[in-house]
């Protein structure tokens, strides 16, 4: 299996407890939720809208604290008691749900950025790098382009790569794909996982689309609706690399099958509390 | 009959096995065409222009409000009106190489006024700017900045400027400090609160981006906060030349030398009223350009918006 | 910008008494996970707790579940004293202390400040309002800036609003009326004072045509602004309803402005008082004719520079300042109860 293959971005939450704040009353969020990532592995977590997924990533980024619980990285404590929020850090880059390419910079000062604020790479240096990981990525040719004059695809994929640039032990997708077409999707899908083969970062993704999420996961991390904790784990064995055709083969609709009851049950659940979108 | 129907769950075919070769994916990226002499668009945009009814209706529009003015003074002489200076009186006035009152476009005079106005514009609006900007800048970004510095300056924004006259008066001495100051004032608050707005309005996920990018508070603040509040900022020192007129306009007619709101109140005490008109609407075009210049500079420094919002 | 910001640590007494229902989905969990109970105990979460964020990426609960916690005094008497506020009050202190030294500093320093010693102390300002609060024409000029705001303003709307509309609604009215409009906009309404005293009969109506101008521009401006921005696809849902032109144009374009026209009341609210002021002011003291009656505030601070009481001065602006403060307030209130689909948690 690919686990053993790397060795750092080992995930491991135990415990997370978080609350929040809102009219002057206290509601939980996130209910003692463990879980464990392996080093290296695609872990997707799927739970309907405002379930509190979304405030479990940002407790890894570090942009919330936790109220309970800690949450490890390579045995190192991000967050917990004595250090409630996490350093935010490029170790752990976040790929936004709306995408948060720098509308002033052209594709390549944004994807050369990390590398250069963080003095890794002389500014020229990490133009090159840039470049040469846009043309592997597919996207040689925008480097002098905006954002704002491209497509949301591109920019997505931009978006990626520009994390990347970090070498991060942990990449964390929040949705990203949530306001794109199913076509252009699948397109991305299969792009990310092209990303993935040649970089084996871990990848924490979240999603509320159970198709993508066994489409591109290791392992889906089914999530009750809020407050969230695991309700059920599914092992994918699927194997990588994956094409696009998969989805018509037995085993991923097995798999489908199996976890399809589970997420409705508490998709029904979340649209009776009515939710409202995270 | 969908295939689905006909093929049973047997014939569904086993996983497709992980793919031996690569398979890569490669954008064809759309080059932005090629953009053309900015001559050529002008030029073709106004033909598009004028093919609609916009400039014809334009040109009805400033027919009509000219015919109203002129039928109302000089041909009607309806009961107030009579006492105003006519649309006639007041262009030849405008025009004339000796005009009855000393000022018109062929007199130095009148460009003594202008120049004097502009010149205080000048400093004030460069001087507000300068302190207006990193203010804002700072209250926006800074909490401690803020919830120090942002009271005071909330305590002393509504008072209309004009009130602060005398008080400028008093306290700096000679005739054109004073009307400087306030011209100052008003342009400052301006720009200030707009930039403040301009900081605290960007998303919060770009700062998020930012800071897990490895960027340090300083690095956030030079490459997100300043490049993305620049659009309000620029909006800001539009709203704030405007500011700036008016208050200049007020405080050159209660006190000062020179300048066109000074000429518009003498023209009335010296009951010379075509100037009066030919002041105001001096101050309109001067205003009006001022403000362009500013919008323009903007547009310049924002490309990546124009393009943006050019291609969508 | 703090990523990390913190509004100040929740009270622990909020959790007291308000376990059950509020603090947990109200269906039990089927998870085939451990059943814990899904009311977190409040003594673990007081220990546990950092402050924590508001906010942040989690939506408001559902409707029915969150309830308004009252606020014990202990949470008041602290807000009171939360650091925001104690900074504000270290500022106001600083500035009123530099402004009295500067003021007197002709007398501890032997020799007066370059600007600030030519200021009216606080000190001697205190003793003049002390002064002023008896006096009738003090408060009378209240009344007269008041009625003249309240007056120019008025018109402006009633007049700004309609005109805004049929431009917004109009294009060919607009393509006629706008290029009018935008030239004559720069020129200060001030400007405009002494062709208004010309014009009108009395100074009054000058003047109050000349506050009429300066609101009625700001007015229209975001009429416009707010008219654009209703979402057309609004209105073709109204429209596929069968909605006639009428109905569509009160039940969708006109909430749609309101808020526009709301904010655009806000600014042209301050505009007025600047141009209220000013042309008191002007009327007052300046050119056009030095009659006695104009009155106002704005004429008051006038006269005091004339008649020399410069502490007067001070206390005519702090009049001011609350005045207008007043104002805007109170039409901000009125916005709130005109537009409560606005007052979303966000």
């Amino acid at each position: 299996m690919e686990a053993g293959q790397r060795e750092r971005g080992r995930l491991r939450i135990e415990d997370a407890v978080k609350f929040y704040e809102t009219r002057g009353t206290r509601v939980l969020a996130v209910d003692h939720c463990s879980f464990d990532i392996a080093a290296g592995e695609i872990c997707m977590v799927v739970g309907p809208s405002g379930c509190g997924k979304t405030t479990l990533l940002n407790a890894i980024a570090g942009f919330h604290s936790l109220d309970g619980g800690r949450i490890t990285l390579d045995g190192q404590v991000l967050c917990g008691p004595g250090q409630a929020t996490a350093p935010v850090g490029p170790d752990r880059v976040v790929v936004f749900q709306n995408g948060a390419l720098f509308p002033w910079k052209t594709v390549l000062e944004n994807v050369a950025f990390g590398p250069t604020v963080q003095r890794k790479l002389s500014p020229a240096a990490a133009r090159e790098k840039a470049r040469h990981m846009l043309a592997d990525a597919g996207l040689g040719g925008y480097e002098d382009v905006y954002p704002g004059q491209t497509s949301s695809g591109v920019r997505r994929r931009v978006e990626i790569v520009r994390a990347l640039m970090n070498d991060p032990a942990v990449l964390l997708l929040d949705e990203p794909y949530r306001a794109l077409d199913a076509l252009t999707k699948s397109v991305l899908h299969e792009a990310l996982l092209e990303i993935y083969a040649k970089n084996r970062v871990t990848i924490f993704f979240i999603t509320h689309d159970l198709e993508e999420a066994i489409f591109l996961g290791r392992r889906v991390v089914v999530m009750t609706t809020r407050p969230c904790r695991p309700k059920r784990i599914l092992e994918v064995d699927l194997g990588y690399p994956r094409r696009h055709d998969l989805v018509t083969g037995r085993r991923y609709r097995e798999l489908v099958l199996e976890t399809t009851e589970v997420v409705h049950e508490e998709a029904l659940k979340s649209f009776q509390l009515g939710e409202k979108e995270g | 009959m969908s295939i689905m129907s006909i093929l049973k769950d047997d014939d569904l075919p086993e996983q497709p096995g992980p793919v031996t070769r690569e398979v890569k994916l490669v954008a064809n990226p759309v080059t932005p065409p090629a953009k053309p002499a900015p001559g050529l668009v002008l030029v073709e945009r106004l033909g598009e222009w004028f093919k609609g009814p916009k400039p014809y209706l334009m040109v009805l529009g400033y027919a009509l409000a000219l015919a109203f003015w002129y039928l109302s003074v000089e041909v009607l002489r309806w009961p107030r009106f009579e006492k105003m200076p006519g649309l006639t009186q007041v262009f030849h006035e405008w025009w004339s190489r000796e005009p009855t009152f000393g000022l018109s476009l062929h007199t130095p005079i009148y460009y003594q006024h202008i120049w004097v106005s502009l010149r205080r514009i000048g400093i004030a609006f460069f001087l507000a700017t300068s302190l207006g900007v990193p203010v804002g800048l700072l209250i926006g970004w800074s909490r401690t900045f803020r919830e120090f510095v942002f009271p005071v300056f909330e305590l002393l924004r509504p008072i209309p400027i004009l009130a602060w006259v005398p008080i400028a008066i008093i306290v700096f001495s000679g005739s054109e400090t004073p009307v400087v100051f306030l011209t100052f004032l008003a342009s400052f608050f301006a720009t200030a609160l707009n930039t403040m707005l301009g900081v605290r309005s960007i998303e919060p996920t770009f700062l998020q981006a930012a800071r897990c990018l490895g960027a340090s508070r300083g690095q956030v603040f030079r490459h997100v906060v300043i490049p993305g509040a620049l659009p309000f900022i620029f909006t800001g020192l539009q709203i704030s030349m405007g500011v700036a007129w008016f208050s200049l306009a007020a405080a050159e007619m209660v006190s000062g030398q020179y300048g066109l709101g000074y000429l518009i109140n003498t023209s009335y005490t010296m009951v010379q009223y075509p100037t009066i008109i030919i002041g105001m609407l001096t101050l309109g075009v001067v205003g009006y350009v001022t403000s362009a210049l500013v919008r323009w500079v903007g547009t310049r420094l924002m490309a990546w918006r124009n393009q943006a919002l050019a291609t969508g | 910008m703090d990523l990390h910001a913190t509004e100040g640590p929740a009270p622990p007494s909020l959790q007291a008494g308000r376990g059950g229902p509020l603090l947990a989905p109200t269906s039990t969990s089927t998870s085939t996970s451990s059943t814990s109970t899904t009311t977190a105990p409040p003594a673990a979460a007081s220990t546990a707790s950092a402050p924590g964020t508001t906010g942040g990426a989690l939506p408001a609960p559902g409707p029915g579940r969150a309830r308004r916690a009252s606020f014990g005094l202990a949470a008041s008497a602290r807000a009171l004293v939360s650091r925001p506020r104690r900074r504000a009050l270290v500022s106001y202190v600083v500035l009123l202390a530099v402004w009295q030294l500067g003021a007197t500093s002709g007398h501890w320093l032997g020799r007066p400040l370059p600007w600030l010693g030519n200021l009216p102390a606080p000190t001697a300002v205190l003793a003049s309002w002390r002064h002023l609060v008896f006096d009738s024409g003090y408060w009378s000029s209240w009344v007269v800036s008041l009625t003249r705001v309240l007056g120019g303003f008025t018109a402006a709307v009633l007049v700004g609003i309609p005109f805004g509309l049929l431009m917004a609604l109009g294009p060919r009215f607009r393509a006629a009326t706008f290029p009018v409009f935008e030239l004559l906009r720069p020129i200060p309404p001030l400007a405009w004072v002494p062709a208004s005293i010309i014009f009108w009969p009395t100074q009054e109506l000058s003047i109050d045509f000349v506050i009429f101008l300066g609101a009625f521009y700001t007015i229209v401006i975001n009429v416009l602004g707010g008219a654009e921005a209703v979402d057309g696809r609004l209105i073709q849902v109204a429209r596929s309803m069968g909605a006639s032109s009428g109905n569509v144009f009160r039940r969708i374009i006109l909430p749609g402005v309101l808020p526009s026209i709301l904010v655009g009341m806000e600014v042209s609210i301050g505009v007025t008082w600047e141009v209220v002021v000013a042309a008191e002011m002007i009327s007052g003291g300046g050119a056009a004719g030095s009659t006695a009656s104009g009155g106002g505030l704005g004429f008051f601070i006038w006269n005091s520079y004339v008649g020399g009481s410069y502490p007067q001065i001070v206390v005519g602006m702090i009049s001011i300042g609350i005045a207008g403060y007043l104002s805007s307030t109170a039409l901000r209130a009125l916005a709130r109860r005109l537009t409560p689909w606005l007052r979303v948690n966000g």
